[in-house]
């Protein structure tokens, strides 16, 4: 068996091997992608003692070849030596920089989430074209296209933190699809980013991403149905995932350099530690909000935090906090038939979740909303 | 990225501007429509937001349940229905915007006389995953 994760591990390093080479970052990454399907084809029958560089000369190999194509194409005359001498001792960090390349700003979310996959995760076109349930054709278009809009950028150019963090987000947020674990992906590429980095607000979202991912056992019944916060069975939470994310964040919030990720990651981490939902924190909960609000200005974060100052200071305080915001925000809705539930005008709150059915963007918040309303028009039970 | 349903009607969607049935346009017209889809569609997969298209046929029948070990009821063909679907394309795209600025370059394939059809397209949001923070 290939183990596909020491595997995967170690594509940005044999992109940025190909690179120190001479190598642009298109014609690396094209190479060692094919070098990777390759690996993935033969390795099982016929692993390498040095799977690292086996994947170099595979991918050097595939890099000369296709410069040929070019070069014979155009009509040039061939500049690359078969074997050039090793580039400059390392003194920057080649997978750093593919973080910072692959999530650059000129690039659309989506483009950068695909193109973060295969260079920095080292997943297959077609494992992520599953991922996101589009052709393989279509996803190695959105990677080329990707790759286009990068040929001006510098391999080393400073890049844009921010927009790393907000990429990987996007990953660990989409959650899991087809056969590739895309949170367990983001995981892993945020821990090697944190492995990398010192900064505060990446130590937030590798925090607020365990701690959710503790939550994952208990999120959905075997059905597929999901389970609300409230409702989860705790003792099925990962404990060693939760302890984990703890420290992470805490190390983090002592440097008091505070972000929006590490606020979240700090509400997660206040409803890991309640043993029963009626013990949730909620006074507390709600001063995140408001840290988080005064940082990001996120429009969830003002719809969040008014669900936080219903259970904080009862169903009227809440449904106060909800009316100064925009109705037209996703899951106002859903959230106004909570509070109005929880005040005791279950008619407003069975019409209100049957609206928010209607209004969901995905299947199983339309069920689960659904259910809401059908049990309160089923009238009141003792 | 979200998914969009674009649909083409036979029957029931609103007239078109240029409301010539197909089979009364010229031959080539007929070519240059089919063209235009299909560089559209062609356009679409370079650019990474194509997942899928197919045409329907107009036969077909409404089939429902007629009880345990009874075989099931059709009914059929179309004549009655108001509403006739003639094709499907799913595109995968930043936001609901660009689903509208597509739907409209398809809407404007060639129709009689070579110009545009502006025929009306049903755009439908898919369902996606469920966030997994949500809180």
């Amino acid at each position: 068996m290939v183990d596909e994760a020491r595997l995967r591990a170690l594509i940005p390093t044999v992109i940025g091997i190909l690179g120190r080479r001479g190598a642009g970052f298109a014609a690396a990454e094209d190479a060692v992608q094919e070098a990777l399907v390759e690996a993935v084809r033969v390795w099982p029958e016929d692993p390498p003692r040095d799977p690292q560089g086996w994947l170099v000369t595979v991918a050097w190999r595939r890099y000369l070849d296709a410069v040929r194509a070019d070069t014979s194409r155009r009509r040039r005359e061939e500049r690359v030596d078969d074997e050039p001498a090793p580039g400059p001792a390392p003194d920057v960090d080649d997978t750093l920089q593919l973080y910072f390349l692959c999530a650059h700003p000129s690039l659309s979310p989506a483009s950068a989430v695909a193109l973060t996959l295969r260079a920095v995760g080292g997943l297959t076109t077609r494992q992520i074209a599953q991922a996101y349930l589009v052709p393989e054709a279509t996803m190695a278009q959105r990677i080329s296209r990707a790759k286009r809009t990068l040929s001006g950028v510098r391999f080393s150019d400073p890049g844009d933190l921010a927009t790393v963090l907000h990429v990987l987000y996007l990953v660990f947020n989409e959650g899991y699809s087809g056969d590739v674990d895309l949170a367990a992906e983001a995981i892993r590429l945020t821990r090697q980013l944190a492995a990398r980095t010192d900064d505060e607000e990446v130590a937030g979202l590798l925090a607020l991403m365990l701690l959710h991912s503790a939550r994952r056992p208990a999120r959905t019944r075997p059905d597929g149905s999901l389970v609300p916060l409230a409702e989860q069975d705790r003792s099925l939470w990962d404990t060693g995932l939760i302890a984990e994310g703890v420290d992470v964040l805490q190390a983090a919030l002592r440097r008091d350099r505070l972000g929006g990720y590490q606020a979240q990651a700090a509400i997660a981490a206040l409803h890991a530690d309640a043993r029963t939902a009626e013990e949730t924190d909620w006074v507390q909960i709600v001063e995140w909000y408001d840290e988080l609000v005064r940082l990001t200005g996120n429009p969830v974060a003002r719809l969040n935090r008014a669900v936080a100052v219903g259970e904080a200071d009862g169903p009227r305080a809440g449904l106060a906090a909800l009316a100064e915001l925009d109705a037209a925000l996703p899951r106002y809705t859903a959230v106004a038939a909570y509070l109005h539930e929880r005040d005791g005008n279950r008619a407003t709150a069975a019409r209100l979740y049957a609206d928010a059915a209607r209004a969901a963007d995905n299947l199983a918040e339309r069920d689960h909303l659904t259910r809401q309303a059908a049990r309160l028009n089923a009238g009141p039970r003792t | 990225m979200a998914k969009y349903l674009l649909l083409k009607h036979y029957r029931g969607a609103p007239t078109a501007v240029n409301d010539v049935p197909m089979a009364r346009w010229t031959p080539e017209e007929v070519d240059a429509h089919v063209q235009y889809m299909r560089d559209f569609a062609d356009r679409l997969r370079g650019t990474g937001e194509f997942v899928g298209e197919q045409a329907l046929s107009e036969k077909g029948m409404w089939v429902r349940s007629d009880g345990q070990g009874r075989p099931p009821v059709t009914d059929g063909p179309f004549a009655e229905t108001k509403d006739l679907i003639a094709g499907w394309m799913i595109i995968d795209v930043d936001s609901q915007d660009r689903a509208i600025e597509l739907a409209g370059e398809l809407s404007a394939a060639p129709g009689a006389g070579g110009a545009p059809i502006h025929e009306w397209l049903e755009v439908r949001p898919l369902y996606g995953e469920p966030s997994t923070i949500t809180e």
